[in-house]
C-alpha cells in the first residue's frame, strides 16, 4: 500500500510521543481502540485554567495511518480551547492525510481520542 | 544512497532462478511446437523436452513421470486434487477432512463442496501447528473419500507429520492429498515412503516460473478425477489444454535445482535462521516465535513482537520486504487464521510477522535486516501505550476496551 | 523447414518477446520479488486496460489458455439448457454437461433455421456457444445473427474467437455476445495464457477457487510475462489485421488455383484467409503427413489436440463429408511469418505427393 508523504512524515517523525501524569487533575486521559483489533490510542491533554489545551501527548498502538491520525491531532489540538479541539472532525483528518478509505477506522479513533480524552478532563473537573 | 532493499519473504513468492530462465526461454521462440502436435518435428520436440520437465518432477517426488501431470499453478492443482476426487467418488464417498490451517485455496475449494452436500471435517492443530494425529484417525469414518493436509504450512513453515498420516490414510482406505507448494525442494518428498495419493506442487515457490505448477496422482493403486477442464484429453484426460512448453520446462528445471540443492540449502538457511532468531533474542524481550521450531522448515519464522502491530512495523522496516500473514489476505484487516487456529490470541497476532528465508539470501542480509528490526521495534514500543501499561504492571485483559 | 501449422500454435512474434523479456528480467530480480510483485500487477493491470481498448470490452480475465476459459463458462450452466455447434472445438464439446447440438448445413456454416427451433424447444432459457472462426475449415460463423436469435430468447451467448483473432475485424461490443474466449498462442502470443473477456454485470461462479484474484472469477498467481507478451500480440495482430488476411488471401487463392484436384472444404461459405481443410481424394492423411514431414512441410490433420490420434474429423463429419474422404483431408495453416516460398513449397510437396500416391494406386 502506499502511504501518502504526510502520513509517512509523521510516521517517522511523530510529534508529542509520550505521556503526562493521568493523576493531575488538569490532565485528561483517552484510551481508545482494542489490542484484538489491531489499534489502540492514548491521547492525553493538559488544560490550563482558560480552558485552552497547553500540552498534548500520544503513544498509539497500531499501522502507520494509526500512528499519524493520532500524531496530527496531538498538534492539531494544541492551543485550542476543549469546545475547538472537541468539533474537529475524522473526515477533516483523513483528508488532511490522503487516507486510503480502509484506513479511515485510523481517522475516527483519533476523532474517538480527543473527545474521551476531554470526557476525562471533564469529569474530574466536574466538582471544581 | 540507495540502498539494496533484503527480500524476506520467500514463503510468498521466489524469484526466477536464471538457470531457470536460461533453460526455458529457447523454447518460446526457437522450439515453440505445440505438444500435442504430432504430425511434425516442431511438435515432437516440444512434446520431448516437456516429457523431460515431467521426468524432472517425477524425481524429485520419487514419482513415476506418468504420474505427474501439469496445471496452471498449485491453486488448479489444490482444486482439482479436492473437487475432482470428491466428485468422482461422490457416490460412496462424501466426507472430506483436511485442517483448518490450509491454504485458502484448499479452504475454499472444500466449502464450496460443502454447499453441494459433502461434509468437511476442519481438523483443529495444537499451539505447535501440528495436527493430533489421533484425532485424523477418529475423523475418519466409512463415507471419508479424501484426506487433504498440507506438507508445510506457509505461514508458519510447519512440517505436519505426512509419514504417519499417509500411513492411517492407506491403512483407512482413504486417499491422502498434500498440498506441497512450500515443501518440495526444501524437505525431502517420497510419495511412496510417505503413501502420498496427490500430491500439488507450484513452480514460482521454488524459483521456478508463475503459471505453472503439477498435481501428483498416484497410479498404483489407482486414483481417479473428473477433470476441472476438458477438451482435448491432453494429461491422461485429468486436465485439458494445450501445455506450454517453455513453462513445463521452467519447472523441471527449477526440480531438478532444487533436488540437487536441497541438502546444502538446508544446512545453510537453518544457520541463517539460527543466527537471525538469536539476534533478535538477544535484544528484544517478549518476542514469540508462532509454530513448532523443530518441526520447521529452515526458510521460516513467524514471530509475534509484543505490544507492536505488525502493519506498522512493516512501514518501519521498508527496507525489508516481509509480510504480515499470508500474502492472498495481508491486503485484509483481519489477522491471520492460521495463527488463530494455534490459539495465538487476537492481540497477539496483530503483532505478528512472518519472515522467509531463502535461496538469494545472505548472512549480510539477515544482520541488517535484525538490526532494523530490533532498533524499530523498540521504536515503536516507546510508542505504544500496551507496552508502557505492560511495563507498569496493568494487566492488559484487566481493562475493558472498546472493541469497534 | 516450412511451417504450415499455425492453427495448432502461431510462432511467437518479437513483439511479444521483447514484452516478455522485460517482464522476466523483473521477475528474476533476487532482491525485491516485493515491490516487483506490485510493479507486475500493475503491469498486468496495464496489459488489460490496452487489450479492453483494442477489443473494445469492459472486463477480461486472464486464464491459463482457451481451454480453461471455454471450461470456466460452461461449468456456469450446469444446471440449464446449453445448445453448441457440431463443429466446436473439444474443450466446448467436452466441457458442457448434456448440450444439445445443432448441426452446421454443408458449407460449413451453423444452420440458424435448427437454432431458431431449438431455441423455442426449451422452457428456459440457458447458453449458447458458438465458435467464431472453425480452427479445421476457418469458415466465419453466423454469430451475430445467431446471437440475435438467442438473446431474443434471453439466452447468454458464449464465443470461442480464438482461432478469429488477428484473422478478421474483431469487436466484442459489435459481436453482442456475452463472453469471448481467447487464446494467445493462437495469435503469436505465449503458450500458457488466454482469456476470457465477459460483460461487466455478469459474474461467474470460479472454476479455480482461492486468493479470490481476477474480479473473484479466477484464483491463482498470474504470469505477468505471458500476460504482457499476450498482450503485445494481440494488439499487433489486430493492428495488423488488415494488411496480413490481405497477403494471405493471396497466398490461399494461389494455392487452391494451383491445385484443382484438391477438394476444398468450406468453399462455399465466407472463410479465414490463413486456412485450407484440402482433400486429396484417395490418399490417406496420415500417409500424406509423413510425406510432407518427409518433404519438409509441416501441417496438420485437423486439430492438434486429437490429431495424435488421428481419429475421423468430426468438423467434415458435421459437413456432411464421408468418412473416406474425410480421412483424406488435411490442413494447411498460415501466419505472420508465412513467405510466398513456403506457399510453393507447400504446392510442390502437394502435387509430388499426389502424383506418387496416384501411380502407386495406377500400378
Amino acid at each position: 500500500m502506499a502511504y501518502s508523504q504526510k502520513v509517512i512524515d509523521h510516521y517517522e517523525n511523530p510529534r508529542n510521543v509520550g505521556s503526562l501524569d493521568p493523576k493531575e487533575e488538569n490532565v485528561g486521559t483517552g484510551l481508545v481502540g482494542a489490542p484484538a483489533c489491531g489499534d489502540v490510542m492514548k491521547l492525553q491533554i493538559k488544560v490550563n485554567d482558560k480552558g485552552v489545551i497547553e500540552d498534548a501527548k500520544f503513544k498509539t498502538f497500531g499501522c502507520g495511518s494509526a500512528i499519524a491520525s493520532s500524531s496530527l491531532v496531538t498538534e492539531w489540538i494544541k492551543g485550542k480551547t476543549l469546545e475547538e479541539a472537541g468539533a474537529i472532525k475524522n473526515t477533516e483528518i483523513a483528508q488532511h492525510l490522503s487516507l486510503p478509505p480502509v484506513k479511515i477506522h485510523c481517522s475516527m479513533l483519533a476523532e474517538d481520542a480527543i473527545r474521551a480524552a476531554i470526557r476525562d478532563y471533564k469529569e474530574k473537573n466536574r466538582a471544581g | 544512497m540507495v540502498t539494496r532493499p533484503i527480500y524476506l519473504d520467500y514463503q510468498s513468492t521466489t524469484p526466477c532462478d536464471p538457470r531457470v530462465l536460461e533453460a526455458m526461454l529457447p523454447y518460446f521462440t526457437i522450439d515453440f511446437g505445440n505438444p500435442h502436435s504430432r504430425s511434425h518435428f516442431y511438435g515432437w520436440q516440444a512434446e520431448e523436452a516437456v516429457e523431460q520437465a515431467r521426468a524432472q518432477v517425477a524425481r524429485i517426488l520419487n514419482a513415476d513421470p506418468k504420474e505427474v501431470i501439469f496445471t496452471s499453478g498449485a491453486t488448479e492443482s489444490n482444486n482439482l486434487a479436492i473437487k475432482g476426487v470428491a466428485h468422482f467418488y461422490k457416490a460412496h464417498k462424501d466426507h472430506i477432512i483436511t485442517c483448518m490451517t490450509e491454504h485458502k485455496c484448499v479452504l475454499d475449494s472444500c466449502r464450496h463442496l460443502e454447499q453441494g452436500g459433502f461434509k468437511v471435517t476442519y481438523l483443529p492443530v495444537r499451539p505447535n501447528g501440528l495436527i493430533d494425529l489421533n484425532k485424523l484417525r477418529e475423523a475418519i469414518t466409512e463415507r471419508t473419500g479424501l484426506v487433504s493436509i498440507m506438507a508445510v504450512n506457509n505461514e508458519i513453515g510447519i512440517i505436519q507429520p505426512l509419514e504417519e498420516i499417509g500411513k492411517i490414510c492407506r491403512e483407512k482406505g482413504v486417499f491422502f492429498h498434500t498440498d506441497a507448494a512450500q515443501a518440495v525442494g526444501k524437505i525431502p518428498i517420497d510419495v511412496e515412503a510417505m503413501n502420498i495419493d496427490l500430491l500439488s506442487l507450484s513452480s514460482h515457490k521454488i524459483y521456478g516460473p508463475k503459471g505453472v505448477g503439477a498435481l501428483y496422482v498416484r497410479r498404483k493403486p489407482r486414483v481417479r478425477l473428473t477433470a476441472l477442464i476438458n477438451g482435448g484429453g491432453q494429461e491422461r484426460g485429468m486436465r485439458s489444454g494445450t501445455l506450454s512448453t517453455p513453462l513445463c520446462v521452467g519447472l523441471g528445471k527449477a526440480c531438478e535445482i532444487a533436488g540437487e540443492e536441497m541438502l546444502s540449502e538446508y544446512k545453510r538457511l537453518t544457520a541463517l535462521r539460527n543466527r537471525f532468531y538469536s539476534t533478535l533474542q538477544a535484544e528484544l524481550e517478549e518476542i514469540y516465535l508462532n509454530g513448532d521450531l523443530e518441526k520447521r522448515i529452515p526458510g521460516n519464522l513467524n514471530i509475534s513482537f509484543s505490544h507492536v502491530e505488525g502493519e506498522g512495523l512493516i512501514m518501519g522496516i521498508k527496507e525489508i520486504a516481509v509480510s504480515s500473514g499470508s500474502a492472498c489476505t495481508s491486503a485484509s484487516l483481519e489477522p491471520s487464521y492460521v495463527l488463530r487456529a494455534l490459539g495465538v490470541e487476537e492481540e497477539m497476532a496483530h503483532t505478528s510477522l512472518r519472515i522467509g528465508f531463502g535461496r538469494f539470501t545472505t548472512e549480510e542480509d539477515v544482520d541488517t535486516a535484525a538490526q532494523k528490526i530490533i532498533k524499530e521495534v523498540k521504536r515503536l514500543r516507546e510508542m505504544s501505550p500496551l507496552w508502557e501499561m505492560a511495563r507498569q504492571g496493568i494487566d492488559l485483559k484487566s481493562i475493558e476496551w472498546a472493541e469497534h | 523447414m516450412v511451417y504450415l501449422d499455425y492453427n495448432a500454435s502461431v510462432p511467437l512474434r518479437p513483439c511479444a518477446k521483447e514484452a516478455m523479456m522485460a517482464a522476466f528480467a523483473y521477475e528474476g530480480n533476487a532482491s525485491s520479488p516485493h515491490k516487483v510483485g506490485r510493479k507486475l500487477r500493475a503491469m498486468i493491470d496495464g496489459a488489460r486496460k490496452n487489450m479492453l481498448g483494442r477489443l473494445g470490452a469492459k472486463r477480461i480475465i486472464f486464464t491459463s489458455g482457451g481451454t480453461e476459459a471455454n471450461a470456466l463458462v460452461l461449468s456456469n450452466f450446469g444446471d440449464r439448457p446449453v445448445l453448441v455447434s457440431t463443429i466446436e472445438h473439444d474443450s466446448v464439446l467436452k466441457g458442457a454437461v448434456a448440450p444439445t447440438y445443432v448441426p452446421v448445413k454443408e458449407d460449413g456454416r451453423l444452420d440458424l433455421e435448427v437454432l431458431e427451433k431449438a431455441l423455442l424447444s426449451f422452457d428456459k432459457p440457458g447458453l449458447l456457444s458458438l465458435m467464431l472462426v472453425n480452427n479445421e475449415t476457418g469458415v466465419i460463423q453466423p454469430l451475430q445473427e445467431a446471437t440475435f436469435l438467442a438473446h431474443a430468447k434471453g439466452w447468454k451467448v458464449h464465443t470461442d474467437a480464438s482461432q478469429a483473432l488477428g484473422r478478421i475485424p474483431l469487436s466484442f461490443e459489435d459481436l453482442g455476445v456475452d463472453m469471448m474466449t481467447l487464446s494467445a498462442h493462437k495469435c503469436g502470443g505465449p503458450v500458457g495464457v488466454g482469456a476470457l473477456v465477459l460483460k461487466e454485470d455478469l459474474h461467474l461462479q470460479p472454476l479455480i477457487r482461492g486468493g479470490g484474484q481476477e474480479y473473484g472469477m479466477r484464483s491463482g498467481t498470474l504470469s505477468t510475462p505471458l500476460v504482457l507478451g499476450f498482450e503485445a500480440a494481440v494488439s499487433e495482430a489486430l493492428q495488423e489485421e488488415t494488411h496480413a488476411s490481405k497477403r494471405l488471401r493471396e497466398f490461399q487463392q494461389k494455392i487452391e488455383a494451383a491445385l484443382p484436384q484438391a477438394i476444398i472444404y468450406g468453399k462455399g461459405a465466407p472463410r479465414v484467409s490463413h486456412v485450407i481443410c484440402l482433400g486429396m481424394p484417395g490418399i490417406p492423411a496420415d500417409l500424406q503427413l509423413m510425406s510432407f514431414d518427409l518433404k519438409g512441410v509441416a501441417i496438420s490433420a485437423g486439430a492438434a489436440c486429437s490429431s495424435g490420434k488421428m481419429k475421423d474429423s468430426h468438423v467434415l463429419e458435421a459437413m456432411g463429408v464421408s468418412p473416406q474422404d474425410s480421412r483424406c483431408a488435411i490442413r494447411l495453416s498460415m501466419g505472420w511469418k508465412t513467405t510466398e516460398n513456403d506457399v510453393i513449397a507447400f504446392i510442390q510437396a502437394w502435387k509430388e505427393i499426389c502424383e506418387k500416391q496416384s501411380l502407386k494406386e495406377a500400378s
